[in-house]
């Protein structure tokens, strides 16, 4: 079958890409977060913002940098989207308090999901200066905090685990933007439009009048990839011809947002200096995702309808950028998702619930994938008559409890968000559909959201406050929860003596313990979430 | 083997029947909040009782019945485990009789008091028949003692003042003589009430690995608890209004009852196997951390070797038949009672293919016997005829060839260096005709005998990671040619217990945990710095005050035993929380299409069982649920089956079983219940 077969040549193309980058881009990575050495732009902005970049942070103090510089980002952007009625370049635009906290705690917490119509809610500024410089940093925010659990793990007898300043300012500084401005360049010569002209109106056939917006798309639309954030320009985000005009860019943009996240694992290998460990993560990362692409396409191709995607990307570039943009926390659509079959959307939806981390975001997959390593080494761990180790450390009360709490976190606000707005009438009311799709509609977004995804089933209308407000509250706690409970086990491992391997200790790096780990993590997130699936997609697709 | 299971069994099934009403008693909340996930299922039969009441149906007063079982099966595997610890302790507790002890004052009269009153620093009197009153170490005079009361081992063991044979211990009775013991430990904190309260379990506090599962275990019920809360809106939501009696089964099958209903169990059955082994652990850790240890120090005597050196080979000198050096190296240790002596006429005897036993070891008529004395370093016989035979150190016996006007032979003292070199000891014989001179005629190699089968033993924990030292005081070409035939890994010549001590720190700064055995009192530092210190009962007491075992056997090679336990205490929770967690899968394809069918007849495709029926399927689930703690108890006490093995083969081993097993069991264990269950008139 020529479909079969191209379905599987466009994901074997997509793997190759990444094999042959992830190696070199892992290093940099690496080498980005290793160098004793400060260039002269960094040195200026510690100078201005009075950082000693020679001194590390404690667990605790780093986390403490994290939550305030996101608490300020967070202020800072409410402020400006709700003040961008007086500023210049707004194009007259404007949201309410509510979604504009919404918005301001979305693309903070590097979720992106927009409860507002891309560019109908905010004009050129807030655009280019609120909502891009976030997806660079909530991105670096994300690195960060990866490396820093990294080290955590790399070190022995050391409390510190880096400086969160010097993190986010090299990340920032050293790869994302670098990398963005390659990608902006990419994407604008496929295509992709960068301009500042005032909105058009133009006659359409049909002789309807129809404004044409411009605006600096490439480059938000590289890091909107490239950080996956997935916040788009426009309201159709990816599917729009202005931010993914052909095949070409849609490829690009596909391997922008896998980038990094599936390079990092290979950065934790050189760090705790067993490549054979990163090996490890990114085969189990890599299986889900994969898997995950396989099955969509195949769901698409099974009964192919056109309804909700585009024609220049068909099912199976559709099929492969959905799986992409929700295994990754990006969020960014090329289609429709609801417009998906009732598997490939049950898919979309079990790649976010799987906890992002098949890649994952950008650092968050990284740090996901270890919450589920930590859990996976204790049950295994215990099976071979050793108190469970990783890498030395050993996995006691203190870690379980707090790898407990990173996996507990995101199920119990998709949960008992989804069922709670199911309760309130006011977001019953806002499903565009009852029955089995409209509940998928609801824990789509609620779980999109918990899990810092941002993609939307669509159909659902969130833009009132209710939901606005119990979205974001699930997005900030879906955010730094993980990463507080992270850092924290990240501060103990760091103190601890590393014990020696031996035979008798069970090897994080074979086969067996990949597969056991893929099990651990299919399994308790399948049993977390049957009901809800069965009730939802299952019901839908078992009709 | 098969009437031994079988009355293993009829043991348990007894013991389990004893143990059903104390089961019951702990129906009482104050006591099932001890465990949450148990008390989670507590609050749902409580739940589904009164819902039953309100709107009695088969159904629903099925499902409450097996709920309560359920719970009454988690305490039944905990009131077995420690049913077995209490019948050990009231026997324990029988010898525990009040004494009453002869409490010496200082100026050296008698007192009676009671053995209650002893404080530490008293020093009473024993004699021959009297139960020693408290805990102690003997300062005056030896005695036979009988420590059977403890160890069970019947034959009486010596305990003497000074030295590391006097410590006694409360509880146990004088046999001869009499001895005054310095009492060491308060009343009620004496070794048998510590024994008492371990194998009760009374004492027993939850070890680091257990907490941390327990931990794991209540963050999955609190995710399934809360996607079951969840679950009722969306079925609302979806036309459906759940049950709670039907939500309650689906939660309880859902967490980890499995592993939460046996995890005690297990505990008190892995102490208890150290029990059985006659080990007392003075701490779960210290079990724990027996199954994690990197490093054995192993003291060469008594648990590499024999303890005493063995023949091993003669090497006659040139001229000098091999039959002739082996008639004269048995005659000159007729007389000989040391074990050297002894081996000498075993060897002999089997080198002639001969039973050791034919030859009496009666002195010939009219020979004189010469002792070994540490001036002259050698013994021998003067036959009758007044022939003599000699054997001894080289040097000795070179002298007395020498002296006696005899030749030493020029290869003599070759074959005394390649002996000695191979870290043996060489013994030279001499003879001495009644005309001649007297000549050396060969050399005897005592060796010291590695016990039979230790290098495959060490072989195996080397599989399992385990590094083993061999502790002795023999020199370091001695020391290393037997390091070399017991194959261990590394060895620790000419030890001192501060090298001994240097060690253990050396070993912990890099990473490991190590495990060591001691008895005397200068072994206290390094038993008490190890991370397993395992003492020797027949020790002093400070060693056993600074272990934290007491084998009560004093056998050494024991600690491989002890390791082995405490890595199948982990291996018993690591695999039963796997098999637990894999269960819920089928339960999932048992309970979701029964719920939701009526609304969303699609999900029949879901009854991947083909279960009879919504209330038939549900019902089986819980049954099924509960039966599988009943059935796993046996294996909770027992413990996995373990043989060493390197971690990743057991993982995989433990992950076929445990892993893929929990996933296919209970798809055929629910089917099965279904089927009888589907019988029910009435169940709909």
């Amino acid at each position: 079958m020529p479909t079969t077969l191209s379905a599987v040549a466009s994901i074997a193309t997509i793997v190759a890409v990444l094999a042959a980058i992830h190696v070199p881009l892992g290093s940099w990575i690496h080498r980005v977060f290793t160098s004793p050495t400060h260039t002269r732009v960094e040195r200026a902005v510690y100078r201005v913002s009075g950082v000693d970049p020679d001194s590390e942070q404690k667990w605790s103090v780093y986390l403490l940098s994290v939550l305030a510089f996101s608490a300020v980002s967070i202020g800072a952007l409410w402020l400006l989207i709700g003040l961008q009625g007086l500023l210049p370049l707004s194009l007259g635009r404007s949201m309410n308090l509510d979604t504009a906290f919404n918005t301001a705690v979305s693309f903070v917490t590097n979720t992106n999901w927009q409860s507002y119509a891309g560019e109908a809610g905010t004009g050129y500024l807030v655009q280019t200066v609120g909502l891009t410089v976030q997806n660079f940093l909530s991105a670096a925010v994300g690195l960060a905090v990866a490396i820093a659990v990294i080290r955590g793990l790399a070190r022995e007898h050391n409390d510190r685990l880096g400086n969160f300043w010097v993190d986010l300012t090299r990340g920032t500084l050293r790869i994302l933007l670098p990398l963005s401005v390659v990608a902006a360049i990419g994407l604008i010569a496929t295509g992709v439009i960068q301009n500042l002209t005032e909105p058009t109106t133009i006659t359409t056939i049909a002789g309807g009048q129809q404004v044409i917006q411009g605006g600096l798309v490439g480059s938000q639309e590289a890091i909107k990839e490239l950080g996956t954030n997935g916040g788009g320009f426009f309201n159709a985000n990816s599917a729009h011809p202005f931010e993914n005009p052909s095949p070409v860019s849609n490829l690009l943009e596909i391997l922008l947002l896998l980038a990094i996240p599936t390079a990092l694992p290979y950065t934790y290998g050189l760090m705790v200096k067993d490549r054979r460990q990163g090996l490890a993560m990114v085969g189990a990362m890599g299986f889900l995702g994969v898997g995950a692409m396989a099955l969509m396409a195949w769901s698409e191709l099974s009964s192919v309808s056109l309804e909700g995607k585009e024609q220049r990307f068909g099912p199976i570039w559709s099929a492969i950028f959905a799986s992409a943009t929700t295994s990754t926390s990006t969020g960014a659509v090329n289609n429709l998702h609801e417009s998906l079959q009732p598997l490939s959307g049950g898919v979309a939806l079990l790649n976010m619930m799987l906890g992002e981390l098949s890649p994952g975001g950008v650092g968050t997959g990284l740090y996901s994938m270890l919450v589920m390593v930590v859990l996976a080494v204790f049950i295994a761990g215990l099976m071979v008559g050793r108190t469970p180790e990783l890498l030395g450390k050993q996995i006691g009360r203190r870690e379980i409890t707090l790898a407990a709490l990173a996996m507990l976190i995101t199920p119990a606000l998709v949960l008992l968000g989804t069922g709670i707005a199911l309760m309130v009438p006011a977001s019953a009311g806002a499903l565009s559909t009852t029955g089995s799709h409209g509940l998928s509609e609801l824990l789509y977004a609620f779980t999109s959201a918990a899990n810092n995804n941002g993609s939307a089933f669509a159909g659902l209308a969130a833009d009132q406050p209710f939901l606005n407000v119990a979205l974001a509250v699930c997005m900030l706690a879906g955010r730094f929860v993980p990463i507080a409970a992270m850092l924290a086990l990240a501060g103990g491992l760091g103190r601890q003596q590393r014990r020696p391997a031996t035979a008798g200790t069970m090897p994080t790096h074979s086969l067996s313990f990949v597969v056991f780990l893929v099990l651990v993590i299919l399994i308790i997130t399948g049993l977390t979430y049957f009901p809800s699936l069965a009730l939802g997609s299952f019901a839908e697709a078992l009709q | 083997m098969s009437k031994s299971t079988s009355t293993q069994s009829k043991s348990l099934l007894a013991t389990a029947w004893t143990a059903l009403p104390e089961a019951v008693r702990k129906l009482d909340p104050r006591y099932v909040v001890k465990s949450p996930v148990i008390f989670v299922v507590w609050v749902g039969s409580v739940l589904t009782t009164v819902l039953s009441l309100l709107h009695p149906s088969l159904f629903s007063i099925s499902v409450t019945i097996w709920l309560w079982l359920t719970i009454v099966f988690a305490n039944l595997a905990e009131a077995i485990a420690e049913g077995r610890g209490k019948a050990q302790a009231d026997s324990l507790r029988r010898t525990r009789t009040q004494t009453t002890a002869r409490r010496l004052a200082a100026d050296g009269t008698e007192e009676a008091v009671g053995g209650t009153d002893l404080r530490p620093g008293d020093r009473v009197v024993v004699e021959a028949g009297q139960l020693i009153p408290g805990d102690g170490d003997v300062v005056e005079g030896i005695a036979t003692v009988d420590e059977s009361a403890i160890t069970g081992e019947s034959a009486p063991v010596i305990r003497e003042a000074g030295g590391d044979r006097s410590a006694v211990t409360g509880g146990t009775t004088v046999l001869s003589d009499r001895i005054v013991v310095q009492i060491t430990t308060k009343p009620g904190e004496t070794f048998i009430d510590k024994m008492i309260a371990l194998v009760e379990g009374a004492s027993r506090q939850k070890t680091p690995n257990e907490v941390a599962l327990g931990i794991l275990l209540v963050t999955l019920t609190i995710i399934f608890l809360l996607a079951v809360i969840a679950l009722q809106p969306q079925a609302i939501y979806s036309g459906d209004h759940l049950s709670l009696v039907v939500l309650v089964a689906l939660l309880v099958c859902l967490i980890p009852t499995t592993i939460g209903a046996l995890l005690s169990a297990i505990g008190i059955a892995g102490m208890d196997r150290l029990v059985q082994h006659n080990v007392l652990a003075m701490s779960g850790r210290a079990v724990e951390a027996a199954g994690d240890v990197n490093t054995l120090l192993l003291d060469k005597t008594g648990t590499i070797t024999y303890g005493n050196r063995r023949a091993a080979q003669v090497y006659p000198v040139a001229g000098v038949e091999r039959a002739e050096l082996l008639a004269a190296a048995r005659e000159s240790s007729l007389a000989d009672l040391t074990p050297e002596g002894r081996s000498i006429i075993d060897f002999v005897a089997a080198e002639q293919g001969e039973d050791p036993g034919a030859h009496s070891a009666a002195t010939p008529i009219g020979a004189s016997i010469v002792p070994f004395t540490a001036q002259t370093r050698m013994s021998g016989i003067d036959l009758a005829d007044g022939s003599q035979l000699r054997k001894g150190a080289g040097s000795a016996v070179a002298q007395w060839v020498s002296a006696g006007g005899g030749a030493p032979a020029s290869d003599l003292a070759a074959i005394v260096d390649q002996v000695s070199s191979a870290g043996a000891t060489p013994l030279v014989v001499a003879a001495r005709t009644t005309d001649g001179a007297p000549r050396a005629l060969g050399v005897i190699e005592l060796k010291d005998v590695v016990k039979p089968g230790m290098a495959d033993r060490f072989a195996q924990l080397r599989a399992m990671g385990i590094r083993t030292v061999m502790v002795t005081g023999d020199n370091p070409l001695t020391a290393k040619s037997i390091a070399a035939e017991a194959g261990v890994d590394d060895f620790l010549a000419e030890a001192t217990p501060q090298d001994k001590m240097a060690l253990i720190k050396a070993e912990q700064a890099g990473g490991r945990l190590v495990a060591m055995t001691g008895d005397g009192t200068n072994d206290a530092p390094a038993l008490a710095q190890a991370d397993v210190g395992v003492a020797m009962n027949s020790g002093t007491s400070a060693a056993k005050e600074a272990g934290n075992m007491v084998d009560l056997d004093s056998d050494p090679t024991k600690l491989i035993d002890i390791v082995a336990i405490g890595k199948q205490l982990l291996i018993t929770r690591g695999a039963l929380t796997t098999f637990s967690i894999a269960n819920d899968v089928a339960k999932y394809f048992a309970i979701i299409p029964a719920m939701f069918v009526g609304v969303f007849p699609g999900l029949q495709a879901l009854n991947l069982m083909g279960l009879h029926s919504p209330s038939s399927a549900i019902l089986s689930a819980v049954i099924f649920n509960a039966l599988v703690i009943l059935a796993l108890v046996p294996l909770a006490l027992r413990g996995v089956r373990y043989r060493p093995m390197s971690a990743s083969a057991m993982l995989n081993r433990n992950l076929l079983i445990y892993g893929l097993g929990g996933v296919i069991a209970p798809f055929i264990g629910i089917k099965l219940i279904d089927l009888v269950v589907a019988l029910i008139p009435g169940l709909g």
